[in-house]
C-alpha cells in the first residue's frame, strides 16, 4: 500500500472578498503577485522545496482559472506517479453533497484521499500567504516534541492582532491558550494557517467536530480550541521570515511594493528556494531608447517606450512612449497608451488604457487609498480616473 | 502537416564561431537572451503543425539532450512521433573512419526515416534564424509538384552587412531554381538560401543511397546542387526577418538586431511563439540609480548600474557603477562594481571583476569565454 509520512492539504478555496473586482472571476489563491507569480505558487513551491511530493488542493470559490493553473502540477515538479497534486473541490455523494462548510469540515470531507497515503502526519495549509517556509523543519521540530498538533506562529504588529488567530505559548513553545480574532488580543503571535497534525490525532477531533451541529467546522474556531480544551499537547512554531496576508487592495499593493527595495524582506532571487510558476513562452523583454526604469521588477515579453519607476510589471506590459508609471501593479498582457500617466494603482489583465489618460493623480481622495482597474477593463483615450476610484 | 517529417540537420560549419563553439554545437548557442538556435526551427516546425522531428547531432551531444530533453516545451513528447535525437555514427567501433559528411549520417538513420510514417520532408539547419509557418511553403511544394522546395531570402546588399558561409540560389522568373553557389567567401547580398529544403521523403532517401553509394557525402553540393538540371527545384521567397549565425560578428550583429522592435515582434511572434527550455528564474529587477536604454533582458536579472544598447541573459547581476555598453552578456554573467564593458561578448558564467574596463571594438567584438574570470 501506498504510504507518505507527511500529506499536504492546501486550503485554496477562498474568495477573498475584500479584494473586490480582483476576485471577481478568480480564487484568491489565483491572484498574480510580483511579476510572475500566482499566490498559491508559495505555498506549492514550499511544499516542493520541503520534500513534500503528496498535495491536496481544495477548491471551492471560481475554480476554473485556479485548475487550470495547477493542471497536474508540473511547474512545481508535482506532476508524480505516486503522490502529487491533486486538486479536491467539493463533490455530491450517495445521502446527498455539499460545500465546504468550514476549514476543518473540507478536509474532513476528503478524509478518504488522505486515508489512501496512510499518512503519520498531515499539513494543513492556506493557499493564499505568501512566504518562504521550509515544511520539513518543522516537522522536525514537531516530530521532537511528540506534539499532537503544532502551528506555525509570526510576530504581527499589535494594532493587526485583531486580524488573526491569536495565541499564548509557555517558555517551551507549548500552546496554553488560542484565541481567534480576538477583540482584546493578549499576545501578538499570530497563527500563519500552517498547522501540522498527526493524523490519527487529526481524524478523532474532525470527526468530533461534524457530530457538533453548533460548530462551524473550523480549524482556528473549533477544532484547535477542542483539541486544546481537551489537554492535547500543542506546539507553537516561530517563524520569523517575511509573512503576508494580502486579504485586501491595499495589502496587495504593499507586498508588491515590498519587493522593489534594495534588500527585499522576501528574496526571490535565492537559487536555492526557487519559487516556481508556469513560464510565459514570451521574449525578453525591451526597454526602448530614452525609457526609463528606476525600481522596476519587469517581466518577459514588456516592451517599456515611457518612464516607470516603482513599479512591478507581469509579462506582456505594453508601456507606450511618454507614459509615466509610478507605484503601481501592471498585470499581465495590459497595453498603456502613449503619454498615459498612472499613479498608485493595480491594472488587471489584459486591461487596455488609452493614451493620454491620468489614472490616481493624487488628488482630494485619500492619499493611501489604490485606484483599481479591473481584468480586462477598457478606459478610454484621455480619461480622467481619480485616486481610489475602481474601474470595473 | 502531419504528413511531413522535419529533420533537423546539426551538421553545419562552426570555423568562424570557434569562441562560441567550442564547448557546445552551433545549435545550442544561447541567443536572443533566453534561447538557443535550434529553438527558432524546432519552433518553426512545431508552430507549422510538424509532430514528428528527427534532429540529426553531429557532435558534443550533451548539451543539445540536456536542453531539449523529452521535447515537452515543444508539446513533442509523445506517444507517437514526437522528437527523436539521432546521434553521430559510433566511431569506435570504426576506429580509422573520419568524419566524412552529412550524408553519412542521415544513412546511418536511414531506419529513422523509413520507419516515420510521413511522406514528406523539411530538412533544416539550426544557423539560420528566422520565424515563419512552413505552411505557407509547403502549398508552394504542392501547387508547382516540385520535386525539391529551397526556402530563400532576397537580400538586400546593406552597409555593413555581409554574410559569410552562405549558400546563394539563382531563381527564375517561374520560381525555378537554376544555379546554386556555395560560397565559402563573404557576400553582400542576393538571395541567399535559408538551408531549409521541402521534398519527399522517398526523394531524400534516394537521394542518400545515390551519393552514398557513389562516395559522396554533402547533402547540399552533392546531394542538391547537382540534381538541379535532373529535378524539378524551386525556391520559395522568404520574406521576414532572418539572420545566418556562421560567424562572431554575425551572431554579434542578430543579437544586436533584436533591438529593433520591428524584428523583436517578427523573430520572436511572427507565426507563433518561440519556445524553448524554461528556467525558474523571477522577473528582472532594475534598483535604485539605474539607466536602461535600447536594452533586452532576460528573467532574473538584477541590474544596478547602466545598461545601454545590449541584451542581457537570464541572471545576469551589474553591480552598482558599472557601465555595460554594446554587449552580449549571457547567463549568470556578473559585472562587477564600477566595471566598465564595451562591444563585449560575455559567454555563460563570466564574471568580471570590480572596476575592470573591457573595450572591444565596434567592428571586431571581444569574445570572453564560457565560464572565465576576468
Amino acid at each position: 500500500m501506498l504510504h507518505k509520512e507527511c500529506v499536504a492539504m492546501i486550503l485554496a478555496g477562498g474568495q477573498g472578498s475584500r479584494l473586490g473586482v480582483l476576485t471577481k472571476t478568480v480564487a484568491k489563491p489565483a491572484i498574480p503577485f510580483g511579476g510572475k507569480y500566482r499566490l498559491i505558487d508559495f505555498t506549492l513551491s514550499n511544499c516542493h522545496n520541503s520534500g513534500i511530493d503528496t498535495v491536496g488542493v481544495l477548491t471551492q470559490y471560481q475554480p476554473f482559472e485556479l485548475h487550470n493553473y495547477i493542471g497536474i502540477g508540473t511547474p512545481w515538479d508535482l506532476d508524480r506517479n505516486t503522490g502529487g497534486v491533486h486538486i479536491l473541490p467539493p463533490f455530491v455523494r450517495a445521502r446527498g453533497g455539499e460545500w465546504y462548510q468550514g476549514t476543518a469540515n473540507a478536509i474532513h470531507q476528503n478524509a478518504t484521499f488522505i486515508e489512501q497515503f496512510s499518512p503519520q502526519y498531515v499539513i494543513v495549509l492556506s493557499g493564499d500567504h505568501i512566504y518562504k517556509m521550509d515544511y520539513s523543519r518543522m516537522l522536525a521540530f514537531h516530530k521532537q516534541s511528540a506534539a499532537d498538533a503544532t502551528i506555525a506562529v509570526i510576530e504581527v504588529p499589535w494594532k493587526e492582532a485583531t486580524r488573526f488567530g491569536i495565541m499564548n505559548a509557555d517558555e517551551e513553545g507549548r500552546i496554553t491558550e488560542f484565541a481567534e480574532k480576538p477583540k482584546q488580543p493578549k499576545s501578538n503571535l499570530a497563527s500563519m494557517g500552517v498547522y501540522i497534525f498527526s493524523w490519527k490525532v487529526l481524524r478523532k477531533y474532525l470527526e468530533l467536530d461534524e457530530k457538533d451541529k453548533s460548530s462551524s467546522h473550523d480549524f482556528g474556531k473549533n477544532v484547535i480550541p477542542a483539541m486544546l480544551e481537551s489537554g492535547r499537547k500543542m506546539m507553537a512554531y516561530a517563524f520569523d521570515g517575511y509573512w503576508r496576508d494580502v486579504g485586501t487592495v491595499e495589502s496587495l499593493w504593499e507586498a508588491n511594493m515590498d519587493l522593489l527595495s534594495d534588500r527585499p524582506a522576501l528574496d526571490l532571487y535565492d537559487p536555492g528556494w526557487r519559487i516556481f510558476s508556469i513560464n510565459p513562452t514570451q521574449p525578453p523583454h525591451f526597454v526602448a531608447e530614452g525609457a526609463k526604469a528606476r525600481r522596476v521588477i519587469a517581466s518577459v515579453g514588456c516592451r517599456i517606450f515611457g518612464e516607470v519607476e516603482n513599479a512591478v510589471l507581469f509579462p506582456g506590459v505594453h508601456v507606450g512612449p511618454g507614459a509615466v508609471i509610478r507605484d503601481s501593479v501592471i498585470m499581465e498582457g495590459v497595453r498603456i497608451g502613449a503619454n498615459t500617466v498612472i499613479e498608485q494603482a493595480i491594472v488587471g489583465q489584459d486591461a487596455v488604457v488609452g493614451d493620454g489618460c491620468q489614472i490616481g493623480l493624487a488628488g482630494d481622495a485619500a492619499a493611501e487609498a489604490i485606484t483599481v482597474v479591473g481584468e480586462r477593463a477598457r478606459v478610454g483615450a484621455d480619461s480622467l480616473i481619480p485616486r481610489g476610484a475602481v474601474v470595473e | 502537416m502531419k504528413n511531413v517529417l522535419g529533420l533537423i540537420n546539426l551538421h553545419e560549419n562552426e570555423e568562424l564561431l570557434k569562441e562560441l563553439t567550442r564547448q557546445r554545437p552551433l545549435a545550442a548557442v544561447p541567443f536572443g537572451g533566453r534561447y538557443r538556435l535550434v529553438d527558432f526551427v524546432l519552433s518553426n516546425m512545431v508552430n507549422s503543425g510538424i509532430v514528428n522531428v528527427g534532429i540529426v547531432v553531429k557532435h558534443k551531444a550533451r548539451s543539445i539532450m540536456d536542453h531539449l530533453r523529452s521535447g515537452k516545451e515543444w508539446d513533442l513528447a509523445r506517444k507517437r512521433d514526437g522528437l527523436f535525437i539521432l546521434p553521430p555514427p559510433d566511431h569506435t567501433h570504426y576506429s580509422n573512419s573520419i568524419y566524412k559528411g552529412d550524408l553519412e549520417h542521415f544513412h546511418n538513420h536511414v531506419d529513422f526515416l523509413q520507419r516515420s510514417s510521413q511522406e514528406y520532408v523539411i530538412v533544416a539547419g539550426s544557423h539560420t534564424v528566422y520565424n515563419t509557418d512552413y505552411r505557407e511553403a509547403f502549398r508552394y511544394h504542392l501547387e508547382k509538384q516540385a520535386d525539391i522546395t529551397i526556402i530563400y531570402k532576397e537580400e538586400q546588399p546593406a552597409p555593413g552587412k555581409q554574410y559569410s558561409l552562405a549558400t546563394l540560389v539563382k531563381v527564375d522568373d517561374g520560381g525555378r531554381v537554376t544555379d546554386m553557389q556555395v560560397s565559402t567567401g563573404r557576400i553582400a547580398g542576393g538571395p541567399v538560401c535559408l538551408e531549409t529544403f521541402i521534398m519527399r521523403k522517398s526523394l531524400l532517401l534516394e537521394i542518400i543511397e545515390d551519393c552514398v553509394a557513389h562516395g559522396e557525402y554533402d547533402f547540399v553540393k552533392e546531394g542538391i546542387v547537382k540534381r538541379l538540371g535532373r529535378l524539378r527545384v524551386y525556391g520559395f521567397p522568404f520574406t521576414g526577418y532572418m539572420a545566418k549565425i556562421n560567424s562572431v560578428q554575425a551572431y554579434f550583429r542578430a543579437n544586436m538586431d533584436l533591438l529593433q522592435p520591428e524584428v523583436w515582434q517578427d523573430l520572436f511572434l511572427k507565426s507563433g511563439p518561440v519556445y524553448t527550455k524554461v528556467k525558474d528564474e523571477p522577473p528582472a529587477n532594475y534598483r535604485d540609480q539605474v539607466a536602461a536604454s535600447n536594452v533586452l533582458v532576460a528573467n532574473g536579472c538584477i541590474i544596478e548600474g547602466r545598461v545601454e544598447n545590449s541584451l542581457l541573459f537570464r541572471s545576469v547581476r551589474v553591480h552598482r557603477g558599472a557601465y555595460v555598453n554594446n554587449c552580449i552578456i549571457m547567463q549568470k554573467g556578473e559585472i562587477g562594481p564600477n566595471a566598465v564593458l564595451e562591444n563585449v561578448i560575455c559567454d555563460k558564467d563570466v564574471h568580471i571583476s570590480a572596476a575592470k574596463r573591457l573595450i572591444g571594438d565596434k567592428n571586431y567584438v571581444m569574445v570572453i569565454e564560457k565560464g572565465m574570470k576576468v
